[in-house]
This record gives C-alpha cells, structure tokens and sequence, in this order.
C-alpha cells in the first residue's frame, strides 16, 4: 500500500474494514461455515500459484506452434487446458488475435470478469470506473494512458464480458525474435498485452 | 420493480484517468486476501449463486466509493445477513452470537485445487436451436430490465451483428432471481462504435458484447 495514504488520514479506515474482516471471519470460522485451511489455500492460490505467467506461456506456444495456434483460436477452452490451465472465472475461453489491421481490448464494464486461470486476479485499474467507463468509447485515449499509441489504419475492438465467456488477447509476436525459444517469448508477453492496453515488448528492451 | 445497478459504468463521464499498476501483487492488504477467500468459500455453500452475488454487490446504496474488496465485503455481508447465516449483533461483537444454521456444503482445505480447478461451467444442453446466426443484425431490447441484468446500458435499443454463438448458458438474469437457470443461447453481438457514440470520431472501432437470447430482437 502507498505510504502517502496513510498521511492522509487513511490508515484508521484500513484499520477499520482489516479488523471488520477479522471479525467475520471468525464468527464464520465459529459457525463452521469455513474451513480455515481451506481460507489458506485459496489465498495461496491466487497469491504464490495462479497468474499472468501461464497465459503468457500459452501466447509464446502460439507465436511457435502453428498447430496449437489453430486449436487456440478454434477451441481456446480445450487448447488452454492441454497446459494445464482451466477452472474458475476460466471455463470457457476464447483467445483473440492481435494483427496489424486488428488490435483487441478486453474489459468488463459491470464489474471485473477477467480470466484467472490464465492472468491470475485483475489488476486494480481493470477493476476501476475510469476503465470500466472509458475503453468502451476511448480507447485509443486509454492505450495512451498506458503508453501506447495505435496507427489510425488499425481498427480496434473492445471485449465486453458480459457473460461467462473469458477473452485471452494473443499480442503480436515482435519483430527479430526468431532466435528466442519459448520461454524467452514467453518474458516479452506481460500481463497488459494479453488485456490489450499494451504490446509484446520488444527483446532488447526485456534484459 | 425499483431496480438500480450502480455498477454499469461503459460510456459513462467524469471518471477520469486510468492508472495503469505494475504486474505483481494480487492484493494490496492481507484483508483484501482474507475477503476473496471467504467470499469464495461462502459462494461453494450454494447458499447463493453468482448472479446472486453480482446483484448484491451492484445494488450497494454506496457502491461508487467503496474500493473494490470493500464491495466484496460489504456484497457478502449482505448476502449472509439476508439469509440469517450472520446477525448485525454478531457482527458488532465478533462473535458468533446464534447457531449455524445448516449449509449444503462447506469448502474443505484438502478440496480447494479441485474445486478451482473445475470452476462452475455455465453450459447447458440446447434444447431448441438458437434463433439467429452468424451475420445476423439485431437491435438489442431497449427498456431496462427491472432486476439483474447483464446487458449494459449503453447497447439498449442499438443495432449490432451476431459474430459468434457460444453455446447454451445459464441466464444471468433468471437465476439471479432465484427463478432457476432458464439456459438461453448466447451470442457475441457486436456494435459500431459509431452506432454507439455518434457518428463522428469512432471510425474503426468496434464493441463485442455477450448477450444472451431474450436480450435480441429480430430487425425486419
């Protein structure tokens, strides 16, 4: 958390819901509706187990595999599975390819949907109003926010998970990396351009 | 039938720049942590489901300035209260004040990978064949449903075309009521931005959106 929230009057509200939390959990605890080991492994889960890394090595097997890049754009469900990768707020999938005519965003405009089981939990601004509210209309303005800037020449579309589908953005794979094997790809595909705020990024800039 | 969801935010003004935030952390407090750990657990008791919980949380009188674990606090305190699983007397006292009362199932620590690992797949069997196509244009239904929805406001009443069909899926709607699943067909209808926005200055852009059966009308 941000020290300077803290200066700013901050810290006894975060004292407040850290200790309404304590508190529900055990009256739940008391109650037998919870299991706490089972409080532990989830949170261990989505900590230590679950994120960005597995979808970043699903995009580097396409960028390599044009057998499994297929069965990723037909079946992304059964194709991400093969990896090892399936399960809650992930159980049917859908990748979407980046061209240079085509640049897709993905977004959740009623709450936060997002594909855990290949990028772990949302990051807080995928989470936020000014997102939620602004990539649906602005989102050339929002890819600037993030630092980058489309050509006009390339259309873009916005993914709304309005329902139980999970969108996967496939990035373009970046120019002169055909001496990369996968698992240095797989280094150059964070967590934002399988959301579609940002590109792959380019070898020389990923030491 | 005063229905207001405070989470439907596509379109909307005034909200600012987005911050962009380094890859790394899931959670920026342990309760954040604790918070989406008891809401999963409490949400495999089947004492609720999640158009359940997405309807309580969207409905929060104070949904716009809460942070978004504090939402999922507030959703789940909700949820329990309403069907006496905790009492407000318990909740002050942080203790459990009342007996339990019986729940379907309670998540085991030996069973957490499992569970993930399945999820809650929302696919149904067809019963009937969809009725639109690939190709299709459609107009999206124009009124605001009076309940739960997952159609936002800013594709009421506009015309889109049908690119995918996803299958047969439980309706949010319906089972976010307590109606039962009611499976519909579910498309990917997508809109020009310039029918969403006007027609000026969304030339090559595009916005998909998920929308179940009774959310389209047929254009003649």
């Amino acid at each position: 958390m941000d020290p300077h929230d803290l200066e700013h009057g901050d810290h006894s509200e975060l004292a407040e819901i850290d200790l309404r939390v304590r508190a529900l959990r055990s009256i739940l605890e008391q109650k037998g509706y919870i299991d706490p080991s089972a409080i532990d492994a989830v949170i261990d889960t989505y900590q230590n187990k679950v994120g960005p890394r597995n979808g970043a090595r699903v995009v580097a097997k396409a960028w390599v595999d044009p057998a499994f890049r297929n069965w990723l754009l037909r079946d992304a469900t059964a194709a991400i599975a093969s990896l090892g990768f399936h399960g809650r707020q992930g159980e049917r999938m859908i990748a979407l390819e980046n061209t240079e005519s085509l640049h897709n965003v993905v977004v959740c405009t009623l709450c936060s949907c997002y594909p855990w089981p290949v990028l772990g939990l949302p990051p807080v601004w995928y989470k936020s109003a000014p997102y939620r509210s602004r990539v649906v209309k602005d989102p050339r303005g929002v890819l600037r926010e993030f630092g980058v800037t489309l050509p006009d020449s390339t259309q873009i579309c916005v993914w709304d998970s309005t329902a139980e589908v999970r969108y996967l953005v496939i990035p373009r794979r970046p120019l002169d990396t055909d001496t990369l094997d996968e698992v240095q790809l797989s280094m150059l595909v964070s967590r934002d351009s399988m959301i579609g705020t940002a590109l792959a990024s380019k070898p020389d800039a990923n030491p | 039938m005063n229905y207001r969801s405070n989470a439907d935010l596509g379109g909307r003004e005034g909200y600012g720049r987005v911050v962009p935030e380094p890859e790394g952390s899931s959670f920026h407090a342990p309760w954040e942590a604790q918070v989406l750990a008891l809401a999963v657990s409490m949400g495999y008791t089947g004492a609720w489901n999640l158009d359940m919980s997405r309807s309580a949380r969207e409905t929060l009188p104070d949904y716009s300035t809460l942070s978004y674990y504090e939402i999922w606090y507030k959703g789940l305190v909700r949820l329990m209260a309403e069907r006496g699983l905790v009492s407000d007397e318990e909740l002050a006292s942080g203790h459990a004040l009342r007996p339990a009362r019986p729940l379907t199932r309670v998540l085991k620590g030996a069973d957490v990978a499992a569970v993930l690992a399945k999820g809650s797949p929302t696919v149904r069997p067809a019963t009937a064949p969809a009725l639109f196509t690939i190709g299709d244009r459609v107009r999206m239904v124009a009124t605001a449903a009076p309940h739960h929805t997952r159609l936002p406001g800013y594709v009421r009443g506009k015309q889109g075309v049908v690119e995918r069909l996803h299958g047969v899926h439980v309706f949010a709607d319906a089972n976010s009521q307590g109606l039962g699943e009611q499976p519909h067909w579910l498309y990917a209808v997508v809109f020009d931005g310039s029918e969403l926005w006007g027609e000026k200055g969304y030339e090559g852009l595009r916005v998909s959106v998920d929308a179940w059966e009774p959310y389209l009308e047929q254009i003649k």
